[in-house]
């Protein structure tokens, strides 16, 4: 096992939108089988900078460079609030197995292996039940964890969250982070996430990637609440200071 | 009924319209259920509106009729896609623009040629003698081509439809199918619109999905039952249009429009019934 070989090597990347700089002179690496945390304020570009990773968008400058090990089919992707329609027809089951399209190539349908693993990731999920429902008439916790299963599929060596926990309840939240750093011990599979969540981002994560203007900090999840950003982040965004272990 | 069947099916237009019409509503249904979804409608009847004026002056120059416009409405919809996904006018504007530009144009090359006549009555709403034998073969030889290429690429479509983004990330070329499915939509239409009319032939693409997905909640129930709904819908449609000397078209379109409320109704009691 290569555990600390390099898997994701951000080298002085720089992105804009129509010139206005979102991200500046970003350098971090990855290594396979590791847990990333993208945290930051606001439009502080952490999507973009997912967007990046996944080769959506090209860096101004300077590169993100992906490992030859990490094909562009391996990696699953939870978008954002997936833009999908309210009166779209698609059931549960239909949504998880989509994800095997990156890898079927030129083969028009799914085989019976790709059919047995969408049903394991649903297991795992705990959506199994779901299997048969129509996407659209499912809870926002629900659609999550089948979006989840659904980039778990594709995510033979790397999976991309961008903020998976987004309108769902503390508790449901919480399970879905816990759900992810299994898969993470589990199947060793590299994982980023985008989150707003501060709070389950360092219990979770290994590292930290806090982004906000020229200050990036790259560090482990210990180390981040040490640090004076660190810090001051968790306790800005604590709902209750005070109880929280991380806010002394 | 079975009589009435026969006799209508000694006419030989007759069975050239049944083919033809069959064949087209199919793949326009097929093809209708990712354009709605995608929010796409309008397309088809962007479409068709180039196709008149492709005829038009098909007609016009006394060329024929599907070698023009099939290069044409191909063209357009490339242009369409194009200018929907640049979003400097939005997709609707867009075929708004294109499709009522493209109908000025026809109606004016064929009054300065041939005069409003027939001609122009039969491409706007439809004429069942329009099919010769040279247009079934075509007809049978592309809906296969059009079956063909969406039964291989339904898993793509699927995915690209429910969400693009994530399509993309995993590296599939969805511009590529986008291209595709506005392809075939282009030859669907081209090779429907002498039927059943410039006016009515996005009918076709759209009616069969919507009725489905009142009653379907899963994309490959929806596909399905789509494809169903569009060849009952057609040779119904066809009985109608025979019995009642009403023009293919409208009466086809008419029969879509039973089922929507049929089926619409139904999901009301159905979830009615539920609770």
């Amino acid at each position: 096992m290569g555990e600390k070989q390099t898997a994701i090597t951000c080298d002085n990347a720089t992105f804009a939108y129509g010139g206005k700089v979102v991200v500046e002179s970003l350098s971090f690496q990855i290594s396979y089988g590791e847990y990333l945390c993208i945290v930051g304020e606001n439009g502080c570009g952490k999507s973009t900078l997912v967007r990046g990773i996944l080769g959506l968008k090209q860096p101004s400058a300077g590169k993100i460079n992906v490992e030859k090990g990490i094909k562009r089919g391996e990696i699953g992707y939870l978008p954002q609030q997936s833009a999908v329609q309210k009166d779209f027809p698609a059931g549960a089951y239909e949504v998880v197995l989509s994800g095997f399209l990156s890898r079927q190539g030129f083969l028009p349908f799914y085989s019976k292996q790709d059919k047995r693993e969408a049903r394991e990731n649903m297991e795992r999920l705990n959506i199994s039940d779901l299997a048969g429902s129509c996407f659209r008439e499912l809870s926002g916790g629900q659609q999550q964890r089948v979006l989840l299963a659904r980039a778990m599929c594709a995510a033979r060596k790397l999976l991309v969250l961008d903020e998976p926990s987004l309108g769902l309840d503390p508790y449901a939240a919480a399970d879905l982070y816990e759900m992810i750093s299994e898969i993470n011990r589990e199947t060793a599979v590299t994982v980023i996430i985008v989150s707003h969540d501060i709070h389950n981002a360092v219990k979770y994560a290994g590292k930290i990637l806090h982004i906000s203007g020229r200050e990036t900090l790259f560090e482990s999840a210990q180390e981040y609440t040490k640090t004076k950003v660190g810090k001051r982040f968790l306790e800005r965004s604590c709902p209750h200071s005070g109880v929280c272990p991380y806010v002394s | 009924m079975f009589e009435t069947v026969l006799e209508m099916l000694s006419y030989p237009f007759m069975v050239r319209a049944v083919v033809v019409g069959g064949l087209v509503s199919l793949c326009a249904a097929l093809l209708g259920v990712s354009l709605v979804l995608k929010r796409y409608s309008m397309i088809g009847d962007g479409l068709s509106h180039v196709g008149f004026g492709a005829l038009a002056i098909a007609t016009a120059m006394n060329l024929a009729p599907l070698s023009v416009s099939i290069p044409v409405v191909v063209t357009a919809a490339f242009l369409l896609l194009r200018i929907s996904e640049s979003s400097k006018i939005k997709g609707d504007a867009a075929i708004a623009l294109i499709s009522i530009g493209s109908l000025s144009l026809g109606v004016t090359v064929i009054s300065m040629s041939v005069g409003v006549n027939t001609d122009v009555y039969n491409f706007m709403f439809g004429s069942i003698l329009a099919m010769s034998d040279d247009d079934v073969f075509l007809s049978v030889v592309l809906s296969v081509v059009v079956l063909t290429l969406f039964i291989l690429f339904y898993n793509k479509i699927f995915a690209i439809t429910f969400d693009e983004t994530f399509a993309r990330a995993g590296g599939i070329r969805v511009g590529l199918y986008n291209m595709l499915i506005a392809l075939l939509t282009a030859i669907t239409i081209v090779l429907g619109m002498r039927m059943m009319g410039a006016l009515l032939i996005s009918g076709l693409i759209i009616f069969p999905p919507l009725t489905s997905m009142r009653l379907f909640k899963k994309f490959k129930t929806v596909t399905i039952s789509a494809a169903v709904i569009a060849i009952v819908g057609f040779l119904t449609g066809v009985c109608v249009s025979f019995l009642l000397n009403t023009p293919i078209g409208s009466s086809v379109i008419i029969v879509n429009i039973i089922a929507f409320i049929l089926f619409s109704l139904l999901a009301l009691i159905r979830n009615a019934v539920r609770k």
